[in-house]
């Protein structure tokens, strides 16, 4: 095992671990937690299996194989961008109405104090 | 029958001009058949707007977030679904729309029966006409509209309307976020809601800034014609 291999997989467990912990302490959402899974996983295989990234690099006729890395991780996270782009527009909607129902209920509870203190 | 009117005016930092509405709404003297009551939407300002209208003995409700001249009108839309309202209209809280101006919004919607009426300000071109680029843009949205509805509305940008009770119902539900203003008419219309024009003399803003000037504008024109092409094309 070359010294970048101990290295990929020392960081891989890590980060493993530190998502992991983040699931266990209730601060991230669990499908979330799975597409960071998903990416050490596949991380991990390759820091094992070293020569892979060569030979799938040329079935699929990508001459230099860090090119292969390069597209497919710009492939993945152009689609999760667009997944939260996704989320952060429907948090927007739920805080415009929240925001609104808050103004509304708000203004409810003030005329009822006042007219309870006229009463 | 009586018909119950909600005047929203949204409101961003408007301490200046607001009392001097807010008293002139007072004063104004609307159609017999109308109960009128004014309600301040506070859209998050941060000066005085909100001690200020109260001090005038209006109601007021105030965003926590700062939503966008369209969260804060349909806010006041969704306040006078819930109240039972006939009619919801829009006025800015710069003083731009003089409130003498309302009831010839009001004779338009008992004569029309239409669900929305706009108050138009180049229909006879009387009163503060704005500048030639804005006008520009105008026109621009004018001839947009009448692409994507074939109706022929000519002042689409402006914040002086009254919407009837099928239109607050649809409000309620969506509303465009930032400049909803001619994105709405194209959903009204598309929702199958009659949409007519009233002449209106407008004076120039009393205090506050616009929400559109500068780098802003190019964002605007673009951000509105792709919202209204949405608009067009989405299901509804």
């Amino acid at each position: 095992m070359t010294k970048i291999q101990i290295i990929a997989i020392a960081i891989n467990f890590f980060f493993l671990l530190y998502t992991s912990r983040l699931i266990v302490k209730g601060k991230l959402r669990e499908e979330y937690a799975v597409i960071w899974w998903i990416c050490a996983g596949v991380l991990f295989l390759f820091s094992i299996w070293s020569e892979g990234l060569g030979i799938i690099s040329e079935f699929l006729g990508v001459q230099v194989p860090t090119n292969l890395i390069f597209s497919a991780l710009i492939f993945v996270i152009l689609i999760y961008l667009l997944h939260l782009s996704r989320v952060n527009s429907k948090l927007q909607h739920q805080v415009t109405r929240l925001t609104q129902e808050l103004a509304i209920l708000n203004q409810r509870l003030e005329a009822l104090e006042t007219e309870n203190r006229t009463k | 029958m009586m018909k119950k009117l909600l005047i929203v005016i949204p409101s961003y930092n408007e301490e200046a001009a607001l009392p001097k509405l807010l008293n002139e709404l007072k004063t104004t003297a609307f159609l017999n058949s109308f109960i009128v009551m004014p309600l301040v939407v506070n859209d998050c300002s941060r000066d005085r707007t909100e001690a200020v209208a109260k001090d005038c003995g209006e109601k007021v409700i105030s965003l926590v977030n700062n939503l966008g001249i369209g969260g804060a009108v349909q806010a006041g839309i969704k306040y006078a679904k819930r109240n039972q309202f006939d009619y919801v209209l829009q006025m800015d809280g710069d003083g731009q729309h003089p409130p003498a101006e309302v009831n010839k919004l009001l004779q338009a919607a008992i004569e029309t029966n239409a669900d929305v009426i706009i108050g138009s300000r180049f229909i006879n071109r009387q009163g503060f006409q704005t500048s030639f680029t804005r006008r520009l843009g105008i026109k621009y949205f004018h001839w947009l509209n009448r692409l994507l509805t074939h109706k022929s509305i000519y002042d689409t940008t402006s914040g002086f309307r009254l919407l009837g009770s099928r239109a607050i119902n649809l409000a309620a539900t969506y509303y465009p976020d930032d400049y909803p203003e001619p994105e709405s008419l194209i959903f009204f219309s598309r929702a199958g809601l009659t949409i007519k024009e009233v002449a209106v003399v407008m004076r120039e803003r009393q205090g506050g800034k616009s929400s559109i000037a500068g780098f802003s504008t190019l964002f605007y024109m673009t951000k509105v014609t792709l919202s209204s092409i949405l608009s067009y094309v989405r299901k509804i």
